[in-house]
């Protein structure tokens, strides 16, 4: 099988987010990238599906300036085979001008199946891979939970509100969003690492693959959500306390 | 020339083991430690990460990294618990080198890959009750006869030589030399089960609790000739040569305990409140951070200093030695100020720096103690 996985670069979720004096982004310096955690659930999915179906490969494949190719060196090093770097020329691209040059490339590769995360969690849009989908003409299921994959045929489990499960049959080839409780991802052992720096890495440009896609989405400003006001800790008789405490969430925070 | 940068793989190498120390070790490190439980889980995690045999020559199965990368992840682990790096150093320097150093052919071909998976461990046994800094002392004889090696004495303090991973030990035993003549010193093999041959795990330890410690008994053990280890006669010269790159691991760990115990206790000091204010404000306790801060800082350069010599092939004795003194010694002050910043509950095991102040101590005194590396350091200067 051919595999493809999509990884994200991102800010360390650890990382205290600046944003630029004239908010136009965010102030990269001193910001530790990491690949977003929900690409490492996608990561593992397809060496799992590697590991079960002999002579597959993975090929990952990552959108974004020339930094990322740390992060590919991470998914290389946890055992996928190669990668394709697209650079984004510092155009800013959008989800949908994104999705187009992931499509772009998915299609010429050739994949039987495609994992990504469900979402980045850097700018928490989750609309990339539904686009893929859209432009490949490939079925998708999002938020996937359990994956059986047999004789072009994959069985998909997602988690739906209320408990309940949706479970979908179809026909590769496809692409899945992965989510957290769908598998353990593994670490990058030692010798994967020193393997890593081997593999190839190609780099691709966004503009050879975009075609006329232009963003549809313009980010005009960016700023710090407003700093919480502190909290009121109430005291004396327990009684008062409550009476206090349903005064003010009916006069003050008007809930009841 | 000069040129600080880490490779990408040392980076990403740092990274990971980062993160598995974190993930992996840190939740368990307290109920291990308390319990005094060797966790055979846990090490095998490591041995699947790649934590053993990471300077050997991946035809045996090692990941061919080169010194400062090993001692990269001795501190990695050791900052985050002393106990796990223990068992990390003491398998890949002293477990695994002198096989892989002086073995036969066969004999690394037999051992070396079960030793690099982490499927199995191996002891280094060369100190005595009565032979630890002199461990040319060493009262435990072997008597060639009939093709076989016949072993008696005892060793003690032997890190990973009593547990169900246990494949073996290297022994360094007495083979000739009576009265006036000159002691002859070999090291021989001496593989787990081997009739006469007890190893019994010591507990009650102050320092590396969770690490496992043995006793070693040798009653007639019978072992054939061929699990001589190198040339008979060179034993001792062998032993100090595995101690003299063995102290780099020692130094990793004092660099990434001292890193452990400084991290808790500048988080710590941020929020702790006395008169008003947190107690980094006052300028006592930053003070003692910024030293902290500053000799932490020290130590790690003169470490991956007398890696670089090492992985460049230049003598790097005199260096290792001086990391390994300076390193254990600069986590003994971290420590120390780590606990007088915690204040009362630095003296709680259920806070963080007890444990890295406890285990401290081990450093000054394993592989060499301080004052034994003062003595080798002075007598490279001629002294
Ligand atoms: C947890 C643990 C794990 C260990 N793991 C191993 C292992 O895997 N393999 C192994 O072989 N050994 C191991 N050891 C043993 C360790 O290396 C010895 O304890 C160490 O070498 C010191 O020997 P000793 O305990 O006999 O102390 P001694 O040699 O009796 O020393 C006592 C004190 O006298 C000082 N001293 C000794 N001689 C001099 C001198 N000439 N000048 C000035 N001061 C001197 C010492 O520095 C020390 O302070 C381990 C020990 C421990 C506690």
């Amino acid at each position: 099988m051919k595999i493809g996985v999509l990884v994200k670069q991102v800010p360390d979720t650890e990382t205290k987010i600046k944003v630029l004096d004239d908010g136009s982004g965010i102030d990269e310096n001193g910001v530790k990238f990491i690949v977003s955690p929900y690409d490492e659930f996608a990561i593992e999915e397809a060496l799992k599906t590697k590991e079960a179906n002999a002579g597959s490969e993975v090929t990952v494949a990552s959108l974004g300036p020339s930094r990322c190719v740390e992060s590919i060196r991470t998914a290389l090093a946890m055992g996928c085979d190669k990668a394709i770097h697209i650079d984004d020329e510092g155009s800013g691209p959008d989800s949908y001008v994104t999705a187009k040059a992931l499509a772009k490339v998915i299609g010429d590769q050739g994949f039987d199946v495609v994992f990504c995360g469900k979402q980045a969690i850097d700018d928490d849009m989750g609309q990339v891979p539904q686009l893929v989908a859209e432009f490949l003409a490939w079925p998708q299921v999002m938020i996937l939970e359990n994956l059986e994959i047999s004789e072009g045929k994959a069985k998909a489990t997602r988690r739906v509100s209320g408990g309940a499960k949706e479970v979908y049959e179809l026909t590769l080839p496809a692409i899945f969003g992965c989510d957290k409780g769908l598998n353990t991802p593994r670490y990058a052992s030692l010798p994967g690492i020193m393997k890593a720096k081997s593999k190839p890495v190609e780099t691709l440009k966004i503009s050879d693959l975009k075609g006329d896609a232009n963003n549809k989405l313009e980010y005009s400003n960016f700023r710090m959500p407003p700093e919480k006001a502190p909290g009121k800790v109430l005291s004396g008789e327990v009684g008062d306390q409550v009476k206090e405490l349903v005064r003010l969430l009916r006069e003050e925070a008007k809930v009841l | 020339m000069l040129n600080f940068d880490l490779t990408d793989e040392q980076e990403m190498l740092r990274k990971t083991i980062r993160d598995f120390a974190e993930k992996e070790i840190k939740p368990v490190r307290q109920k291990l430690d308390e319990s005094e439980t060797f966790s055979i889980e846990l090490t095998q995690k490591m041995g699947q990460l790649g934590l053993f045999g990471m300077q050997v020559d991946p035809k045996y199965g090692g990941q061919g990294l080169d010194s400062l990368s090993y001692c990269l992840a001795v501190e990695e682990i050791a900052r985050v618990d002393g106990c796990q790096a223990a068992t990390v150093a003491a398998e890949n320097a002293l477990g695994i080198m002198p096989i892989y150093r002086w073995g036969t052919e066969e004999q690394k071909e037999k051992y070396l890959p079960k030793l690099c998976s982490g499927e199995q461990l191996w002891g280094f046994g060369l100190t005595e009750p009565e032979a630890g800094s002199d461990a040319g002392n060493s009262k435990t004889r072997a008597v060639l006869k009939d093709g076989h090696w016949v072993i008696n004495g005892a060793k003690i303090f032997i890190t990973n030589a009593a547990n169900e991973l246990t494949g073996g030990v290297t022994v360094q035993a007495v083979t000739g030399g009576d009265g006036d003549q000159k002691k002859e010193i070999s090291c021989i093999i001496v593989e787990a089960g081997t009739p006469g041959f007890t190893a019994r795990e010591m507990h009650h330890k102050l320092t590396w609790r969770s690490s496992n410690t043995a006793e070693l008994y040798f009653e007639d053990v019978k072992v054939p000739e061929s699990n001589l280890l190198g040339s008979r006669g060179k034993g001792f010269p062998m032993m100090l040569s595995t101690l003299d790159s063995g102290r780099l691991g020692i130094a990793a760990m004092g660099v990434g305990g001292a890193q452990g115990a400084f991290e808790a206790a500048l988080e710590y000091a941020k929020v702790r409140q006395t008169f008003g204010k947190p107690i980094c404000k006052h300028q006592a306790i930053a003070f003692k951070l910024a030293d902290m801060a500053v000799e932490i800082e020290a130590a790690r350069n003169l470490l991956y200093k007398a890696c670089w010599l090492k992985d460049q092939e230049k003598p790097f004795e005199k260096h290792a030695s001086m990391a390994k003194l300076f390193a254990s010694e600069v986590m003994n002050r971290v420590v120390n100020h780590a606990v007088q910043i915690y204040g009362g509950y630095g003296l709680m095991e259920e806070y963080p720096v007890a444990k890295f102040f406890r285990d401290q101590k081990l450093l000054e005194i394993g592989e060499g103690s301080s004052e034994v590396q003062r003595i080798v350091i002075s007598r490279h200067l001629g002294c």
